[in-house]
């Protein structure tokens, strides 16, 4: 298996997480793009860390899988208010900044 | 020794700063003292600092700081005490103490009692700092510093329209003389590379003789801006709406002379110029008989004396002219004397009469006003040239030495001035002194002055009776400085020129004395050339039809066509592009979560190929 499939794969899944930012509407959903957009960033790491034989690439994918982590923590929490205050994570119906 | 002369230098600054604190607080008679006695402690340090040039023959120089240092110009604020500029430092604090200690009387009424004294030390300091001054620059600031203090103290009664627009004038018709003395500095720098006095002096023999005639007029019209020469005397008389001490010390011993000062300075560069010094010459006789000449029907009684200034600065321009420097000093020294008594005795009158000062409106105050009147009489005879006192020692040589350089015209110009001179000076005195009363004597509340108002006059009369017969010394200690002006006339010659000049000053004093003893103030009717005289030749219209009005018209037709038209419009246009720009972008901050990121992604999309195509090429 040479680095170039796994940055391919990295790549796809990027892309799919990109595409899910731009179309899903459901909060929910934006949180799992956005996770995928992550994964996919640190498989690139470590596909490169491996091949330079060089640890910082994977150290950087388990800084980003914790922050990752407490990110979605935080952020399922405030989700879990949103949805009691206002009875739906539909994106369009966030708009309460209107410039 | 340095340490008084910065004695001497920064006390009037002290005195400033320190009144300037009280300024908005109700007239407190103690800052006045204590700004009197501030300036008289830098006269005290002037006259020992004199006796102490007057001994060892050797200038001072003090090194206060570095000042501007770009490229090749090296500017220090450092100043230099000579023979020069060591009497001008006298002449200054000794009539400015007296003017302090007089304006403690003259305006303990007024409400601006704290501010006027802040003013007026501000006055000397800028005045001290001009005359001290080793290089242009620092001069300058003096220069600059004595035309906004004239610009206060003139405006001082800034809710009296006519006093803010005298203020006005002098500021503005000044400022065309402070261009020429920037233009004179800019050229200066760019031949010879310094503006101190020493190495300008030194080096300017080796320019081409144009650039020192342009360097030579620049400067000459900067002293007829201060010293308020021909065509640009006209904010002298109307000075006068400032209060009397201020009038006082304008004309005797702070601003007008600047001007004589400045070209006494740059002696070394007037001495290249022979045929500029005798324009110098031509000029300053004509406006000693021009003013004179307005002197003579003016009514005012405070203009009067202000013409007469300009008159004898006729006077001293003649001399320099002649090359006779240290005789124009001379005469500067003085005349600061006998002016600043006439100016402070007018004061007294005015305070008697209630401000007015229309001496049609005046006569038989002596019986009232005793020592005022002798003071101004004295002076008066002072200013005449008559002969024990200052101002025939001076007046007389300056007369010897445009005899001497056989001037036949500028001579008999001088010397019908003299007459016209003596003739103004007495009809003033009898008019306000002698003649009939013209007003109501048992209403009016005419009285002397308090005893400090007189006590303060007394040092100046005195000097005023004395000071003349220092001729010779002073000759003496000056020319160690200046160079000497020999006068090549035998002993007849001079005593004929002496009786000449005496005499016609005593004709003009015996005709006005004669002319009025008799005289009923009655309304006169005014011939044509009375008429032309009063309205002072119509320069002043003259200058309102052909220059200011156009002018005026021409900024009317900027504001219209230009400001409003170009400049705003083109400003507005900006702003209203901005605003229409926001207001297109505003569907952008929609607050809709999913727009923000999908142009957050084409933000980072576009980042990214831009980065691409710099990497390319």
């Amino acid at each position: 298996m040479s680095l170039n499939y796994y940055l391919i794969l990295s790549a796809l899944l990027f892309f799919i997480g990109v595409f899910g930012v731009i179309r899903r509407k459901n909060l929910l959903m934006l949180f799992f793009s956005t996770e995928i957009m992550l994964n996919a960033v640190n498989i690139g790491f470590v596909a490169i860390s491996k091949y330079y034989n060089d640890l910082g690439g994977q150290m950087f994918a388990f800084f980003i899988i914790a922050v990752a982590a407490s990110e979605v923590a935080i952020g399922l929490g405030l989700l879990i208010l949103w949805y009691k205050k206002s009875g739906s994570l539909n994106l369009d119906d966030l708009a309460k900044m209107r410039g | 020794m340095e340490n008084f002369l910065y004695i001497a230098l920064f006390s009037p600054l002290i005195a400033t700063l320190f009144s300037a604190l009280f300024a908005f607080s109700k007239p407190l008679k103690f800052i006045g003292f204590l700004n009197s006695t501030l300036i008289l402690i830098s006269m005290i340090s002037s006259f020992y600092l004199f006796s102490y040039i007057y001994e060892n023959d050797f200038a001072i120089e003090i090194f206060l700081f570095d000042w501007i240092t770009i490229g090749n110009l090296d500017l220090s604020f450092s100043f230099n005490l000579d023979h020069v500029s060591v009497v001008m430092l006298l002449v200054v604090t000794i009539v400015s103490t007296m003017v302090h200690f007089y304006s403690i009387w003259y305006m303990e009424d007024d409400i601006g009692f704290n501010r006027f004294f802040s003013y007026l030390s501000l006055f000397v300091f800028s005045m001290l700092v001009l005359i001290l001054a080793d290089n242009f620059a620092v001069l300058f600031i003096g220069w600059e510093g004595v035309g906004v203090c004239s610009y206060l103290l003139i405006g001082f009664y800034y809710k009296k329209i006519k006093a803010s627009k005298a203020s006005n004038e002098a500021f503005i018709v000044n400022r065309i003389g402070d261009m020429g003395l920037m233009i004179a500095m800019f050229l200066i720098y760019w031949n010879i590379g310094s503006l101190n006095f020493d190495i300008v002096f030194k080096t300017i023999s080796y320019l081409d003789n144009f650039t020192v005639l342009l360097i030579g007029i620049s400067l000459f019209v900067a002293a007829m801006g201060k010293s308020a020469q021909f065509p640009l005397h006209t904010w002298l008389a109307n000075a006068m709406e400032g209060p009397t001490p201020v009038s006082a010390l304008i004309h005797a011993a702070t601003m007008v002379t600047a001007g004589v000062y400045l070209i006494i300075r740059c002696n070394e560069i007037y001495f290249l110029i022979p045929n500029l010094s005798f324009i110098i010459a031509c000029l300053g006789s004509f406006v000693a008989i021009f003013a004179a000449s307005m002197a003579l029907v003016n009514n005012d009684l405070k203009r009067i004396i202000a013409y007469s200034t300009l008159s004898q600065l006729g006077y001293m321009f003649a001399a320099v002219g002649v090359g006779a420097y240290s005789i124009a000093l001379f005469h500067l020294f003085t005349h600061a004397f006998f002016k600043s008594a006439l100016f402070l005795g007018a004061g007294n009158v005015m305070h008697a009469t209630n401000g007015n000062l229309d001496i049609r409106k005046m006569g038989n105050l002596y019986p009232k006003m005793k020592a005022t009147a002798i003071i101004m009489i004295i002076s008066s005879l002072a200013l005449s040239a008559i002969f024990p006192l200052a101002g025939f020692f001076s007046k007389d040589k300056i007369l010897e030495s445009v005899y001497n350089q056989n001037y036949l015209i500028l001579y008999i110009t001088l010397v019908i001035t003299a007459f016209l001179t003596a003739f103004y000076s007495f009809r003033l005195i009898m008019r306000v002194f002698f003649v009939k009363a013209n007003y109501d004597e048992k209403n009016s509340n005419i009285h002397e002055a308090k005893s400090l108002a007189i006590f303060s006059i007394l040092p100046l009369l005195f000097l005023t009776i004395i000071s003349g017969w220092s001729s010779k010394y002073f000759e003496e200690f000056v020319t160690r400085l200046l160079p000497a002006f020999t006068i090549n006339l035998n002993h007849e010659q001079i005593w004929i020129l002496i009786l000449i000049a005496s005499f016609t000053s005593i004709f003009g004093i015996l005709f006005a004395i004669l002319k009025y003893k008799n005289s009923q103030t009655k309304e006169e009717n005014i011939g044509i050339i009375k008429n032309i005289l009063l309205k002072e030749y119509f320069i002043p219209k003259i200058y309102k039809a052909f220059i200011v009005k156009p002018y005026y018209r021409f900024s009317v037709l900027l504001n219209r066509y230009i400001e409003i038209k170009l400049i705003d419009n083109t400003i507005d246009k900006i702003g209203y592009f901005v605003y229409n720009l926001g207001a297109k972008l505003r569907p952008i901050q929609s607050g809709n979560l999913s727009t923000s990121l999908r142009l957050m992604i084409f933000g980072l999309l576009s980042a990214l190929l831009f980065i691409i195509v710099l990497l390319v090429y």
